[in-house]
């Protein structure tokens, strides 16, 4: 099997593949990597978000940027190249929260604000979370492989797993 | 007061702000020399008006390992301000504080990791402190918080605080070096867009 290209994710921004291409994003922190997979036709999407919630914030018109928005246009873009929403399944990883602040009041908290927004979008959508890697304080690399729906998840300090 | 966006900056704003990055980044680098006794160079500032995307590689890329020391800024000036150092320059710069002979590749105590925080935040309170003093504007820095990890995960706590009001990144970046040779780290100030403005009237270059 020929291997595929690795389409890269930057920060604030979303993408989808089909089988054998992959999906990457380099040095995710407070932000969320948003993985959605259909096995049946090999189809991923990533978004790699920012920010919980687009009806917060004035300035939303990147979509990509917000949980909620970005979530919304990935299932969109997936289901316009063949997949379907029912049969979506979803991965998390990233939401750390990098430095010790002392106060950890919510707003501070982002990363895990922004994995709680992500978990409740994709309940309402009906959409299972089956493997995440997400909170602690480091930084992750993830990669998504459409061909087997598997998901990578590179650290400096805390090996390399896959969900 | 004028308000200046980020699509009416002109070259004359960002010479002044580069102006900035230099006052700072030079009284800093007079504090590290002295902590050193070695003579710390700077390289020109650069000032960028980046996208989130590109705002994860402003240090050598997303994955390149860093110690990062960051501090909030309150006060007339707002925003976040990341003293980044490379993980071989921060080994180096504990053993000449420290007189350890280490192993460059061992990693860091407890000890080290606490000097390394505090070297940051005199980098960062003397880089602030010029500015304040240039300016004529407050600027409090919090207690300094570190970590050593990916850049781009680094990049990404000021990118959110920023993010929350604009799609772009004001970013004023200086690199010192060691003799003129490679990199040790960068300075790097992140203004709101309410501050940058408030800078560059201060600096009578908001016009």
């Amino acid at each position: 099997m020929k291997d595929g290209k690795v389409i890269k994710v930057g920060m604030a921004d979303l993408n989808v593949a089909e089988n054998p291409d992959k999906l990457m994003t380099l040095g995710l922190g407070s932000c969320i990597g948003i993985v959605l997979y259909d096995s049946a036709v090999k189809v991923g999407g990533l978004a790699h978000i920012m920010l919980p919630d687009s009806t917060q914030i004035k300035n939303n018109s990147n979509l990509a940027k917000f949980a909620d928005t970005a979530i919304d246009v990935l299932i969109k873009k997936m289901v316009e190249v063949g997949a379907r929403q029912t049969r979506l399944v979803a991965k998390l990883a990233g939401g750390a929260q990098m430095f010790d602040f002392k106060q950890t009041s919510d707003e501070m908290r982002i990363g895990y604000r922004n994995e709680m927004a992500a978990r409740e979008i994709l309940k309402e959508l009906g959409i299972p979370i089956v493997a995440d890697d997400t909170g602690s304080n480091y930084g992750r690399t993830i990669e998504l492989d459409t061909s087997t729906g598997i998901l990578t998840v590179k650290t400096i300090n805390h090996g390399l797993k896959e969900i | 007061m004028g308000d200046i966006k980020f699509n009416n900056l002109n070259e004359g704003h960002l010479d002044a702000l580069s102006e900035v990055g230099n006052i700072g980044a030079g009284n800093a680098n007079t504090a590290l020399s002295q902590m050193l006794n070695k003579r710390i160079d700077m390289d020109v500032p650069s000032v960028k008006i980046a996208d989130f995307d590109e705002v994860s590689g402003v240090l050598g890329g997303a994955e390149n390992l860093i110690v990062g020391i960051l501090v909030n800024v309150k006060g007339d000036i707002n925003g976040m301000m990341i003293v980044a150092i490379e993980k071989s320059s921060a080994h180096k710069l504990v053993n000449m504080l420290m007189g350890q002979e280490l192993n460059e590749l061992d990693g860091f105590t407890q000890m080290d990791l606490s000097a390394l925080c505090e070297i940051g935040n005199i980098l960062a309170s003397s880089y602030l402190s010029s500015l304040s003093a240039m300016t004529g504007l407050a600027m409090e820095p919090s207690i300094p918080h570190l970590a050593i990890d990916m850049a781009g995960a680094i990049l990404s706590v000021p990118a959110i605080e920023l993010g929350k009001v604009d799609d772009r990144v004001l970013l004023i970046k200086n690199e010192f070096l060691e003799g003129g040779e490679s990199v040790m780290g960068n300075y790097i100030l992140l203004p709101d867009p309410p501050s940058f403005n408030k800078i560059l009237t201060s600096l009578g270059a908001a016009e």
